[in-house]
């Protein structure tokens, strides 16, 4: 590293930002040198976006003055920004998958010769381009609705490189990219580096964060924590600025043996078609943790017992009395919830209300039935769960992955079920409301609901159960007890241990 | 809950894709265009009068957003409109004293075609659209078939009062056709019903099916009832329709576009999950203060589905554009 450092591509000072009298941003100072991966980290909610947006000029910036390239700026819009030469490359793309690859590049700027469309100028430019990032492969005539993920990836970037951008602002670039895909993605943005190009980089994984970046900038709630060199700090700290407190204190107790109340729900040779052989036993006030690998049965088991993809064959019993959980309505009868691992597919209606989504499981099990008193009491379970939104006519859509997860939450909680079914209750949510979460599933248990609660992420199984079962190929390979490791997971996930032998 | 914001939110979150301010601002410009060409329009008899010429497609509105937020369509309330006409002239046969019975036949006549649209759609996996479409060929040649070509028959005077009379003298409104009372009580009932339990369900069905399901609600059964609610609105309008302008195999040809594009225009999004049966009625109001204002304008009658087609497709376009924006 070079010292003293090249003054700043992109400087912001002061920074503030409100929406209908939120402040979403206070004060907030970042730059960017050239040559240089700025990550900018925190949790949903941080004000990363809004950032990102005022930096592209999609928003202007309510106080707070944006530098570049050595002069002030006030964009009117993001082509504005695009002129001066900043680009951005969304989460979702912003391509035209029946055009090619060069028309997307070109799009709205087509190299024009008397009058027409230049189209052998435009291949040849965007073929000039994609060499010169190393992306040679990737044919300028190629459909891009034909590309996969990564490559429709590289397009935008080089959409950013056509207009001549010395700063690319990527947000979550790598959220829809497989493993391998990600380390081309580095590949790229080094490349970027070396030609003196800035990058601003927003992400959710602090691995990728720390892979790229030279420094880090940390906001919470609208405010700027820190900016530090990414050499000088970890993983741990990094956690503890953005949600302001220590790793280690992340799952709450486990059950104390007296608070193991009696068995709540038997399954005997429970089958289905992704399902075999399923003996089970939930107990009250205990949180059944279920590993294994993905499509390994986790989810079809969930799914069973609350009747979504019922038992065709077995023996289900609830307190002892055999019961038939043949739809979710039954389950739902029968004091069940299942709190499912696609929460925007199937656990949420984007475009209702708050409040219309926590009616939701009320009003269809008992339509009518003292709507007040209802109304009041899901009022009171939003409030007990911590949902924070505009107010409870404003569309889940616009919450977080965390609030929507406990409007969910309090949507089940409004029956009184005792039995609660979590199908990875945790995805896709920020870190702090993480902790949120598991603090209700543990105070769930502890109020006497018997939980099951499926998880591929292991420190959350391994920290929030008091008992894991294992699935492998549609069965239960196996019981671990709390304190069990990660690799006695992993082995009996994949057949490693000595069920193998038999 | 935390209110993360101030009280004023609220207020604005009323204008977004599926409020009422869009269409209230459009009917008033129309209805202010309309004043300046013929300045009594809005006296009360002419009002009257217009309410209750309106009353039909405004209820078959009603209907038809039940179908549209659930997530279908419901194509085949034109043809029924038409059909419930024949048969009524028919089993009437201007004898006075089956006027009511046959009002209650129309009304089960509708539940049930909006029962077969609701079972086949969802039971049977149709496409509502292609159900529906099939319902309306089914009934415009059945009605042929069973009326050898020709209306038969004729509808009492009992029987067309609710289309074309009135209370008289009226203080200071002149007089009140029956038509636009059954509007007002039918609009009263739709209006509960799509803020009841049933009704926001219904929303929630139109907007993610695999949630309400997963949530308890029982899709199929919603949806027809959406049907059914559909049907018997287009027996309501056929009620007003043949009393007001009498029997033909015309009677409710293309009834089934007005009323998507009134819903349509009132803001309620094809594909379902958002919107409301008052901005679905305030749309079928809308539609036909454009007619009547094409009309005083000399515009040809001919072009009306044209426009109606334009307004389908702008409505749509526009609310595809607001929410990819996002």
């Amino acid at each position: 590293m070079a010292d003293p450092p090249p003054s700043p591509l992109l400087t912001l000072r002061g920074i503030g930002k409100s929406f209908l009298g939120v402040r979403v941003l206070d004060s907030v100072d970042l730059d960017v040198r050239p040559g240089e991966v700025h990550a900018v980290v925190g949790e949903n909610g941080a004000g990363k976006s809004t950032l990102m947006k005022i930096a592209s000029g999609v928003y202007a910036p309510d106080e707070g003055t944006i530098d570049f390239a050595g002069a002030v700026r006030s964009f009117r819009g993001p082509r504005d920004a695009q002129r001066a030469g900043i680009g951005m490359v969304h989460q979702e793309f912003n391509l035209l998958p029946e055009r090619t690859v060069a028309e997307n590049v070109y799009l709205g700027r087509e190299p024009v010769r008397r009058g027409l469309v230049d189209r052998k100028a435009m291949l040849s430019r965007t073929a000039a381009l994609l060499d010169s990032i190393g992306e040679s492969s990737l044919p300028p005539q190629a459909r891009v609705g034909q590309l996969g993920v990564a490559r429709q990836q590289v397009v935008e970037i080089v959409k950013a490189l056509a207009t001549d951008a010395r700063l690319l602002i990527m947000d979550e670039p790598t959220a829809a990219l497989a493993d391998n895909e990600v380390e081309r993605l580095y590949a790229l943005v080094r490349r970027l580096q070396e030609r003196g190009m800035g990058v601003l980089y927003v992400s959710h994984r602090l691995k990728e964060v720390f892979d790229l970046s030279g420094r880090i900038t940390v906001l919470k709630d609208g405010r700027l924590v820190t900016t530090v060199d990414t050499a000088r700090t970890d993983a741990d700290r990094l956690v503890r600025h953005m949600v302001g407190r220590e790793l280690s204190s992340y799952y709450p107790a486990r059950a104390r043996p007296d608070e193991v109340g009696p068995v709540r729900l038997t399954v005997h040779d429970g089958g289905n078609r992704k399902l075999r052989g399923v003996d089970l036993r939930l107990r009250a006030g205990e949180v059944l943790g279920v590993g294994g690998l993905q499509g390994s049965g986790r989810s079809a088991l969930a799914r069973a017992l609350f009747g979504a993809a019922p038992f065709a064959t077995g023996d289900v019993r609830l307190d002892g009395a055999p019961v038939r959980l043949r739809s979710p309505r039954a389950a739902m009868r029968a004091g069940i919830a299942y709190i499912t691992e696609d929460r925007k597919g199937e656990g949420i209606v984007a475009g209702q209300s708050v409040l219309d989504n926590a009616l939701l499981a009320s009003r269809a099990l008992l339509p009518g039935a003292g709507r007040g008193a209802r109304a009041a009491r899901v009022r009171e379970l939003l409030a007990a769960v911590d949902v924070r939104a505009a107010g409870e006519d404003q569309e889940i859509r616009y919450l977080s992955g965390g609030n929507q997860q406990k409007v969910v939450l309090a949507k089940w909680l409004a029956l009184g079920p005792r039995i609660l079914l979590f199908d990875e209750p945790t995805r896709g949510i920020d870190v702090g409301a993480k902790s949120a979460i598991h603090d209700l599933v543990r105070q769930l248990a502890r109020d006497g609901a018997a939980v099951l609660m499926v998880s591929s992420e292991l420190p959350e199984l391994l920290g929030m159960s008091d008992r894991i079962i294992v699935m492998r190929d549609g069965r239960i390979a196996g019981e671990l007890p709390a304190g069990a490791g990660e690799e006695d997971v992993v082995a009996l996930a994949v057949g490693a241990a000595r069920e193998a032998a038999t | 809950m935390r209110i993360a914001e101030s009280r004023v939110l609220p207020r604005f979150a009323r204008v977004r894709p599926g409020g009422l301010a869009p269409i209230v601002a459009i009917l008033v410009v129309l209805l202010v265009l309309l004043t300046l060409r013929q300045p009594d329009f809005l006296s009360p008899p002419s009002l009257m009068s217009f309410l209750g010429r309106s009353a039909p497609i405004v209820l078959l509105a009603a209907g038809q957003y039940f179908v549209i937020v659930s997530g279908e369509f419901d194509l085949s309330v034109g043809s029924l409109v038409t059909a419930q006409v024949v048969v009524a002239a028919r089993l009437i046969d201007s004898e006075p004293s089956r006027s009511w019975p046959v009002v209650v036949v129309l009304l089960a006549f509708g539940a049930l075609v909006g029962l077969v649209n609701g079972v086949v759609t969802t039971r049977l996996g149709v496409p509502s659209f292609i159900t529906t479409l099939g319902m309306f060929l089914i009934l415009v040649g059945a009605v042929y078939l069973w009326s050898d070509g020709a209306p038969k028959g004729g509808l009492s005077e009992e029987f067309r009062r609710f289309g074309r009379r009135a209370f008289e003298d009226v203080p200071a409104l002149g007089r009140i056709p029956y038509a636009l009372l059954i509007l007002l009580a039918a609009a009263a009932l739709a209006v509960l019903l799509s803020r009841s339990d049933f009704g926001r369900t219904l929303v929630a069905v139109g907007g993610n099916p695999r949630t309400a399901g997963l949530s308890g609600v029982r899709v199929w059964r919603a949806k027809t009832i959406a049907f059914v609610l559909s049907g018997v609105s287009a027996a309501l309008a056929a009620i007003l329709l043949g009393g007001y302008s009498g029997v033909s195999f015309q009677a409710g040809a293309g009834l089934e576009f007005g009323a998507i594009t009134a819903v349509v225009l009132g803001g309620v999004a094809l594909g379902g999950g958002r919107g409301s049966v008052v901005g679905a009625m305030l749309g079928a109001l809308t539609l036909e203060t454009l007619f009547a204002l094409m009309n005083f304008y000399g515009v040809s009658g001919a072009l009306k589905s044209t426009v109606q087609g334009a307004i389908i497709l702008l409505a749509v376009a526009v609310s595809s554009v607001r929410s990819s924006s996002r």
